[in-house]
């Protein structure tokens, strides 16, 4: 710990861990989109914008889920602290994906371009939190 | 001056005179009590946030102190509120051919008690979180990151989720109880101004004098 204290800045450690877990998050719902389809079908009316959601929604879960771990890990009970913590401030995200991804589903509706820019906009309120924040968490 | 607003909330609002709107009729006196509960906790969450800020700055632990207890008082407020609600709810609007517990599960989906009951979820997270950590310092400095990250997240989301969905609850156009054409009458508002001021200032007042006995006791277990 001390080492990578000495090596890296706080804002370049933290963005590097919300990427890594960004892709990797995205990598995996890429993989279980593809099971989905091969194992039970394709309801998908929408199917371009439909993969678009599932990443952008892999995407901010994972940056929400990455700077919490963070807290949890300082906090040393990471399991149980984690969900206890991760829970409340992931509903709204998780509310406004659902509205988005139904529309997905029927060739009647339209994909409400506002919903996606909000969901963009607290992606990068995120970022940025997490920028500001992560020092703080860092340093012992 | 707190004691002074909210005898004038009581009397003013419980006898003056109030608009009878269709549905509402005299449970509109319910204003008063039920939105000032949640004006105060909005308040008393963001004082708490403030004192995070000021900790993370100073790294002083009377403002973590201070941050600690505002929330402790914004929960009990969102609690008031919660049941304040739930009596005007049961009123206005349960179907009354139905029993009570029934209609219950539908009003329990309005967008905006999931997002309050989100909002005190955020800080009994809060609180779990703080008693989780055994040193002190740490337990200040990562729970006034937590307080930062979840306030600035959840507020946003809560202010602008509820206009997005659909809801039973009003105030869906415009600020909530604060637009003057629509929402409430003038009559109303000379209470209803005053009403707010008197429920935040008795939170703050509660919460200052939790605030001086905690320093009392961290005084004496250090000494």
């Amino acid at each position: 710990m001390l080492y990578y204290y000495t090596l890296n800045h706080p804002t370049s450690f933290i963005l590097a861990k919300l990427l890594y877990n960004g892709v990797l998050m995205m990598a995996m719902s890429a993989i279980s989109l593809l099971f989905f389809f091969l194992l039970m079908g394709n309801p998908v009316d929408k199917m371009g914008a439909f993969i678009g959601m599932v990443f952008l929604g892999g995407f901010s879960l994972s940056l929400v889920f990455g700077f919490l771990a963070a807290i949890a890990a300082r906090a040393q009970q990471n399991a149980a602290v984690m969900a206890i913590l991760g829970f409340p401030v992931i509903i709204p995200q998780v509310v406004l994906l659902m509205r988005l991804s139904s529309t997905a589903f029927s060739p009647l509706l339209n994909i409400p371009t506002p919903t996606v820019l909000l969901l963009l906009a607290l992606d990068a309120l995120v970022i940025l939190l997490a920028v500001i924040l992560f020092p703080f968490l860092w340093k012992d | 001056m707190t004691t002074c607003l909210l005898a004038y909330t009581f009397l003013a609002g419980l006898l003056g005179p109030v608009p009878r709107l269709p549905l509402l009729q005299e449970t509109i006196r319910n204003l008063y009590f039920h939105v000032c509960m949640w004006f105060a906790m909005m308040i008393l969450f963001t004082i708490s946030v403030v004192h995070s800020i000021r900790y993370l700055r100073t790294l002083q632990p009377k403002f973590d102190r201070a941050a600690r207890l505002y929330a402790g008082t914004g929960i009990l407020f969102g609690l008031l509120g919660y049941s304040t609600g739930a009596i005007w709810a049961s009123f206005t609007w349960a179907d009354p051919n139905i029993p009570l517990l029934d209609s219950f599960s539908t009003i329990a989906r309005d967008p905006k008690l999931i997002g309050a009951a989100v909002a005190l979820l955020v800080y009994a997270a809060y609180m779990v979180l703080r008693d989780s950590i055994n040193d002190i310092d740490k337990r200040a400095r990562i729970s006034a990151v937590y307080n930062v990250f979840a306030f600035v997240l959840l507020f946003p989301a809560i202010w602008i989720l509820p206009r997005i969905l659909p809801s039973l609850h009003p105030g869906n156009e415009g600020n909530p109880a604060l637009d003057v054409k629509n929402d409430i009458s003038a009559g109303m508002r000379i209470v209803f101004y005053p009403a707010v001021l008197g429920w935040t200032l008795l939170g703050v007042w509660i919460t200052q004098l939790k605030i001086r006995l905690q320093t009392l006791v961290d005084k004496k277990f250090e000494s």
